[in-house]
């Protein structure tokens, strides 16, 4: 893309890119650390994670300002205004992304360290696998302005939904089998849907990529496998 | 985040373009001479009935030549010369057995300087519609009147019709301007630029005053604001160097425009 005639159009938009770029740094890390922190019981890398979410606040703060100070400065159109709303729009879902994890991480404070059934643990750190690729994947996407990436990662979600009916159902298990495994299992399972949830938003920046690249809208029904709501105890239903 | 669908395309262009609205001025195969040199290359392009046309691209890209040819002004000077075709309700307004002066009373034009007459308001008004029409004074009052409200321009002038024209502001005189040029009920309205030389709110004042004149009217507008073009206009023609290098309606020409060309101009990166 050439260069706008007015440099500091230029800087403008470079200064939103840069940002998008840190916050989704730092959400990667918060996620992997939170996950982390989760599985081995560590209560010092799970303050960190939480500390950490402060930054992103003020990053998102900081893009929607300069987004809108674009928009009533350069009265951006075509590829450029979209951008400016597609900086908007990203930043809000790396900064839920962020909170997600801060969630998680809290959650491995609550569960502080009791003994996890390995398969279980095995189970989440899978999801985390896959939805820490998508977060990656997609952010290379936005930076790129690479649709087939964006696509990609926007179809790959299936598989986490699936994932998660799957991680939900053995802990309904584990809850059966033993009361005493209710309280962190209970954890898990609010650990696990935030880990979904952050594969969801990184389906909505997948959009957000193709709309910027294209003008155009993905189709509106993405594939939904989260089945979970199908999963009963079978006790008393 | 909400999962609503971004639907920019909508917020502009003012109201939806109207693709088969019927053609009202229609360009095939226009070429244009100044002397030798060519200045229109080829330009086919349609003008929709009651739809405000966009004209916009660099200087020197002939978007005013193309307005000058949609009434003949240029017929004035002997070494500008057009050939191909234009129909205007599908007759050839080229052809030489084409009255040019009933031409311009249909197809009026608006320039970017204020050109009132040296006249009284009234009779920058009465004017033109007495060269063609022998009216008794009560009508004509009408007439004037009635110009002048459609210009937005009745409640500024009631209580000096007899000043002169040239004792109003810059922006009111470019609104008597076009009241005299609708005082002669023309079919097509051309505007040159009809506000690079006015304030923000005489500008305002004119954009609201296109978007009613649109009901009744076909417009269109050489401008170099790309965003007034995006906010008054249903359709943008983009030309360079004399050549029409996309046409569409606004509201895809200013979101998603086809022609790397076109984006590049209309986002400030061109040349």
């Amino acid at each position: 893309m050439s260069e706008h005639i007015v440099s500091s159009y230029d800087n403008d938009l470079q200064s939103l890119r840069r940002r998008i770029s840190e916050m989704g740094g730092i959400a990667e890390k918060m996620l992997v650390d939170s996950i982390a922190a989760l599985l081995r019981g560590d209560q010092a890398l799970a303050q960190s994670v939480i500390a950490s979410d402060s930054r992103l606040d003020i990053l998102q703060r900081e893009i929607e300002e300069s987004a809108i100070l674009t928009i009533a400065r350069r009265q951006p159109l075509a590829v450029d205004l979209r951008e400016t709303i597609s900086a908007i729009r990203v930043s809000g879902d790396v900064e839920r992304i962020g909170d997600l994890a801060k969630n998680i991480a809290k959650r491995a404070l609550a569960i502080g360290g009791q003994l996890q059934p390995q398969k279980i643990a095995a189970g989440v750190q899978h999801m985390s696998d896959l939805v820490l690729a998508q977060l990656k994947d997609v952010l290379d996407a936005y930076a790129q302005q690479d649709i087939v990436k964006a696509v990609d990662v926007w179809r790959r979600d299936g598989a986490i939904d699936a994932l998660y009916t799957s991680v939900f159902r053995e802990l309904l298990t584990y809850m059966m089998e033993d009361p005493r495994n209710i309280s962190f299992c209970t954890h898990l399972l609010f650990c696990a849907k935030n880990i979904e949830r952050i594969g969801d938003h990184t389906t909505n920046i997948a959009e957000t990529v193709h709309y910027l690249v294209t003008g155009e809208n993905l189709a509106l029904d993405r594939p939904k496998n989260d089945r979970s709501i199908d999963a009963t105890t079978g006790i008393g239903v | 985040m909400s999962q609503i669908a971004l639907n920019t395309s909508s917020a502009i262009g003012q109201s939806t373009a109207d693709a088969h609205a019927p053609v009202r001025i229609a360009m095939r195969n226009l070429n244009f001479y100044y002397g030798d040199a060519p200045a229109l290359k080829n330009v086919s392009l349609d003008f929709h009935d009651r739809q405000v046309t966009a004209l916009i691209g660099p200087s020197g890209c002939g978007k005013s030549t193309l307005l000058r040819t949609c009434n003949r002004i240029y017929s004035l000077y002997p070494e500008q010369r057009a050939d191909g075709e234009i129909l205007l309700d599908g007759q050839n307004i080229l052809s030489p057995s084409v009255d040019v002066n009933e031409l311009r009373a249909r197809v009026g034009m608006v320039f970017q300087k204020p050109t009132p007459f040296p006249m009284s308001i009234y009779d920058n008004i009465a004017f033109g519609i007495r060269l063609y029409e022998k009216l008794p004074k009560s009508e004509l009052d009408g007439r004037v009147e009635e110009a002048l409200k459609k210009a937005a321009l009745w409640n500024e002038a009631r209580d000096k019709l007899r000043q002169s024209g040239l004792s109003l502001s810059g922006g009111q005189q470019q609104r008597l301007c076009i009241a005299r040029t609708i005082a002669q009920n023309p079919e097509v309205i051309l505007l040159d630029e009809p506000t690079s030389a006015l304030d923000p709110i005489s500008t305002g004042k004119i954009e609201e005053l296109i978007e009613q004149l649109r009901e009744e009217f076909t417009i269109v507008i050489v401008t170099h604001n790309m965003q007034q073009a995006a906010r008054i206009s249903q359709f943008t023609a983009f030309m360079y160097l004399g050549e029409l290098v996309e046409f569409g309606p606004t509201n895809k020409m200013f979101m998603t425009p086809s022609k790397k060309q076109t984006q590049d101009y209309i986002t400030g990166r061109f040349g």
